[in-house]
């Protein structure tokens, strides 16, 4: 039926132009002829052709403007009185004694715009007259496009008239006058349409009236046009006019479409200057209709005005535009009941996007802006919608992105009540957002309150949300642990007072976060702290005999607190790691208690939670490594502690491993500096140790395996023994490496091993040692190759 | 000039002119045959003055029992042919019985003549003005010629001419109102008015005015009756809602019109109504008729 209707369409279409393209013929006859009367003659049966019903707007169109043009080619005809002898006013008398109504009007257009520019009457009263005749036409399309054909053939003079300043103010006024009326009943006849004729689709008239939209706009485009349109002008005759009709016509397409044109068209000065009365149309257009893209893209316009200079600013704190837009917005909202969320998000981004470019300095609007979101948003649980999410995640980012300071966010006492109606996967993008912005900017923010605020903003991140159920990626949850591990550094505060306080807050959030996170986030504090710990080391003169709150002995005993929750995790390993460090620190603060009930957290566990053999080799070098560098302990402590450690060596469960850490031991008898243990002897008995478990390990390997062992474990003492030898260690001496070499020489013979590189290596240095000469040649001397 | 001419070549010519006829005003007549002529026109109480001519052919004598002019106003109702009633006879001698050999001049003059009644060309009636030359004769038909001319009667314009007003309408369907400014109008004039829709509730296409000629003539109950739409003038299209007025502009130059003639000489009326139809999309007609007075001022040229 449809693909009919289209066909019928087209061969009336094809019909009504060749009805024009005959007469047009003769009408050009007569025109060359100078035969008036055959001219009105067939100019009107031309114009008969669009009488007709059957065609849509589009077909319609391609008519009207085979028709215009014929009409432009006879008020060429008119213009030129020489050629047919009638004065225009006779002419304008002549053209309406056309029995049809539809012809008439166009031809008496056409010579009323003539009779316009000829001046022989005033403009006023022909104007008045063409636009109150129009009326007759009262079929919606046909109506429209004769009185867009009215304002096209006015549109020269009109803009003339309009420009005419010389004259007075009055002349203008009679364009404005004219237009606003014929804009009024276009406009009329354009919503008409939704009405026309039974039956129709309403979503296929629809189409056909948004295809006419422009026709009606056109009038506003005019209005704009005219330089005599002043802001007086506007101010008091045209917006007030134009938004009469907005709002008086009731109907959702043209109330959309008009507003947006009023946006578009005039000037943003203007705009602004009449913001006031043009947002109060706002609140008043029917509820369905899509207010707030119109409204968003006003304060888009504006925003982009007060960027494009720093004059105008003044002009909108003159006129307090941010409170008349807030207003507005509220009002909009309050009457449009079933807008969905997210248009409401959409006004307050736009409203915000203003803000921040508008007034900058206008924290409280910002926040403002914010409050009124939530007030919406509170009568919604929670946003389910995607769009309405994204909306407010704009919103969100908005002033982070403005003011590259997260610290100014924090300001804003309605930013986390903003956030709480993120539902909680998009809680925590917007949480990162906040992160990165952070990190981007190398914002250090320094007050605990501030941190506070911040924690309570990235919630999301820092502890599991209520509901939360939905199954974590793991890497987007290791992402995000790592970036608030990151965001820990940026909290810093040069006052140690304060800087306390920050961790403690920290500390606080974080546990609450779970064992789950405490991997993550732990060693950034303690890291956190333990700076602290070396500032206030640093700093240690100054503060002597004050009454300090922050005392290096009360943040260990946070930091224990702290690593001690790990064992909940569990994570035995990097407690370990991280007492280690807190040891070291302690032992630069010259807290030997401290220092060593770390050592001793260390080894319990150790002995309680590292079950992992390989875990325990790293745990046990690791230990040998902090231990040797620790110089607070007393002889006693310390004792206790490398016989420790040398007894956990020795009981490792692989020979290889045992022989190592054996080796390894051996340093902890032998520090270098000034005050540092050289006990020689328990180097010698440690090497001699490692030596005799190398040489277990060997011949567990060739009974197990038939072959040869770990020969490396050979060298490896081997390189132990030359660097105490090179010390000064007493207890080594030249014929201990001398039968080391050999003793390795003859393992090498006997298993037919192939050379090593390693030895090849030791034995080529002992060689440059000897060559080298002075002391150290001296030494080497005595051992041969 | 008309002459006759016929089987029996009369003896001579008659020439029938008037005295300004050069100055005189002419307009178009339609005779019986169809054809247009132009005539002279005259209004009433004028001094019609002339000369008849007349020219036996080739020296022939004419013999008559005497010459005469006649100014004859005569009205002839179609249905009834061949009766002609005169409401105006004047007569002329111009001469005795006599004879004429050669040409010869005679001047008339009818003065300050009553024509009450226009020249009229109607579908059932004419009323016409005619000079009547006879030049009577014994045992043989007189010689007859005629001349034409037309009669029109200026007046002033009135002293009172209301709008003619009116609201009609359809109960529940439709309700307008509608203004002519004027209930009396000239023949160039123009009409001027709105119509203002009230209600509507029924979907109209178009509208248009119409002007009708009522033509009534004869009498009781031989009265013949015949009406013409003269004028079919497209108001409005497409379908109006509540409350839109549409403006009225008809000028009525374009049209053949007459003045309004009330019951002339007790033979015929000539009316003028103003229809405003109204058309549905069912092709369904609503219309009021207002009757308007029409009449001839005296025109600028």
């Amino acid at each position: 039926m449809l693909l009919i209707g289209a066909e019928d369409e087209e061969k009336w279409l094809a019909e009504g132009i060749a009805g024009i393209q005959h007469n047009a013929f003769y009408l050009h006859r007569a025109l060359d002829s100078n035969n008036l009367r055959d001219a009105l003659k067939y100019s009107a049966q031309m114009l008969s052709e669009l009488r007709t019903s059957k065609l849509s707007p589009q077909k319609y169109y391609e008519l009207y403007m085979r028709a215009f043009d014929e009409l432009r080619i006879l008020e060429m005809f008119f213009k030129d009185e020489s050629k047919h002898g009638v004065s225009v006013v006779d002419l304008y008398e002549l053209v309406q004694h056309a029995g049809n109504i539809l012809p008439r009007l166009y031809l008496l257009c056409t010579v009323g715009s003539v009779y316009i520019k000829s001046k022989e009457a005033p403009a006023k009263e022909l104007l008045q007259d063409l636009v109150e005749m129009c009326h007759g036409v009262q079929h919606p399309i046909r109506g429209l496009f004769l009185r867009s054909y009215l304002a096209q053939i006015s549109r020269d003079k009109l803009l003339d008239i309009g420009s005419d300043y010389e004259g007075d103010a009055e002349t203008v006024m009679d364009a404005v006058e004219f237009i606003l009326e014929n804009f009024t009943e276009m406009n009329k006849l354009w919503v008409r349409m939704q009405l026309e004729g039974p039956g129709r689709v309403r979503e296929k008239r629809e189409k056909e009236r948004s295809a006419l939209q422009e026709l009606v706009g056109k009038n506003l485009h005019v209005l704009s046009q005219i330089e005599g349109v002043d802001l007086e002008i506007y101010k008091e005759t045209v917006l007030p006019r134009v938004l009469e009709q907005v709002v008086n016509c009731k109907d959702d397409l043209s109330q959309y479409y008009l507003m947006d044109c009023i946006i578009q068209v005039f000037p943003d000065e203007y705009h602004l200057q009449t913001l006031e009365m043009l947002l109060a149309a706002f609140p008043q257009v029917q509820p369905t209709v899509d207010i707030k893209t119109v409204l968003s893209r006003l304060m888009d316009r504006l925003s982009k005005y007060a960027a494009s200079s720093a004059d105008v600013l003044t002009e909108f704190l003159q006129v307090e535009a941010f409170t008349k837009l807030s207003n507005a917005i509220e009002k909009v909202i309050k009457m449009q009941v079933d807008m969905p969320a997210v248009g409401a998000i959409t006004l307050y981004v736009s409203l915000l996007t203003f803000t921040l470019r508008v007034h900058p300095d206008r924290l409280d609007y910002v926040d403002q802006v914010l409050g009124a979101c939530v007030k919406k948003l509170s009568s919604i649980p929670k946003l389910e919608d995607r769009w309405a999410t994204k909306q407010l995640v704009a919103l969100l980012s908005a002033p982070l992105e403005k003011y590259n300071d997260t610290v100014t966010a924090l300001t804003l006492s309605n930013y986390p009540r903003v956030m709480d109606h993120l539902d909680n996967g998009t809680n925590k993008v917007m949480a990162m957002v906040i992160i990165e912005s952070i990190m981007k900017n190398n914002t250090c923010i320094s007050t605990a309150d501030k941190v506070e605020v911040l924690f309570e903003l990235i919630k999301g991140l820092i502890k599991d949300l209520d509901g939360a159920t939905d199954e974590l990626d793991e890497e987007d949850f290791k992402d995000e642990q790592n970036s608030v591990a990151k965001l820990i550094h940026m909290l810093y505060n040069n006052e140690p007072e304060e800087m306390l306080k920050i961790i403690c807050i920290v500390w606080k959030h974080i546990m609450a976060g779970g064992p789950k996170r405490l991997p993550f986030t732990v060693p950034s504090l303690v890291f956190s702290a333990l700076r602290l710990v070396r500032q206030m080391q640093g700093q240690e003169g100054d503060i002597v005999g004050e009454e300090v709150p922050a005392t290096p002995k009360k943040i260990f005993q946070l930091l224990s607190q702290m690593i001690e929750a790990l064992s909940a995790v569990p994570s035995p390993e990097l407690a370990l790691r991280l007492y280690l460090q807190c040891a070291k620190a302690a032992n630069g603060c010259d807290l030997e208690y401290v220092a060593y009930e770390f050592f001793t957290q260390v080894f319990v566990l150790y002995e309680e939670e590292i079950a992992n053999s390989k875990a325990q080799v790293t745990a046990i070098h690791l230990i040998i490594g902090a231990l040797q560098r620790m110089n607070v302990f007393n002889v006693e402590n310390r004792d206790t502690l490398t016989h420790k450690t040398t007894g956990y060596s020795a009981r490792l469960l692989k020979k290889p491993d045992q022989c190592r850490a054996v080796y390894a031991c051996s340093h902890l008898f032998w520090v270098d500096g000034q005050d540092g243990i050289r006990d020689g002897e328990r180097v010698l008995l440690c090497l001699k140790r490692a030596l005799r478990i190398a040489n277990a390990a060997q011949q567990m390997a060739s009974i197990a395996r038939d072959s040869s062992g770990p020969l490396t474990l050979f060298v490896e003492i081997l390189n132990k023994y030359l660097y105490y030898f090179e010390k000064g260690n007493k207890q080594i001496t030249a014929a201990a490496i001398q039968h080391l070499i050999e003793l390795i020489n003859t393992e090498m013979q006997s298993d037919s091993a192939t050379s090593d590189a390693f030895l090849a290596s030791t034995l080529r240095y002992i060689q440059f040692q000897k060559q080298r000469g002075g002391v150290m040649g001296a030494k080497f001397e005595s051992i041969k190759l | 000039m008309n002459y006759l001419v016929g089987a029996f070549k009369p003896p001579c010519n008659i020439f029938i002119s008037f005295t300004d006829g050069r100055s005189r005003k002419q307009v178009p007549l339609k005779k019986e045959n169809g054809k247009t002529v132009m005539v002279a026109l005259f209004q009433s109480q004028e001094n019609i003055v002339g000369e008849v001519v007349i020219e036996p052919i080739h020296g022939k004598k004419v013999e008559h029992n005497g010459v005469k002019i006649e100014l004859l106003g005569q009205i002839e109702l179609y249905f009834d042919r061949g009766n002609f009633y005169d409401f105006t006879s004047l007569v002329r001698e111009l001469d005795v019985p006599g004879e004429l050999y050669e040409r010869k001049t005679y001047p008339f003059e009818f003065s300050t003549v009553e024509m009450p009644y226009e020249s009229y060309n109607g579908v059932n009636v004419r009323l016409r003005y005619i000079l009547k030359v006879t030049i009577s004769r014994n045992y043989v038909s007189n010689i007859v010629e005629y001349e034409d001319f037309v009669v029109r009667n200026y007046t002033p314009p009135p002293s009172i001419n209301n709008s003619i007003k009116m609201e009609v309408g359809i109960e529940d369907c439709l309700h307008i109102e509608f203004e002519y400014s004027k209930s009396k109008y000239h023949l160039k004039d123009v009409i001027i008015g709105k119509i203002y829709f009230l209600l509507v509730r029924i979907k109209l296409k178009n509208m248009e005015l119409e002007i009708r000629r009522r033509e009534s003539t004869g009498s009781g109950p031989n009265t013949y009756v015949e009406t013409e739409t003269l004028a079919k003038f497209e108001l409005m299209d497409g379908a109006p809602v509540r409350g839109e007025s549409i403006p009225i502009r008809l000028f009525l130059s374009p049209y053949e019109l007459t003045p309004t003639y009330r019951n002339i000489n007790n033979k015929f009326s000539v009316k003028y109504y103003l229809n405003l139809v109204l058309v549905d999309e069912e092709d369904r007609r609503y219309f009021k008729q207002q009757e308007i007075t029409m009449y001839r001022n005296l025109e600028a040229s």
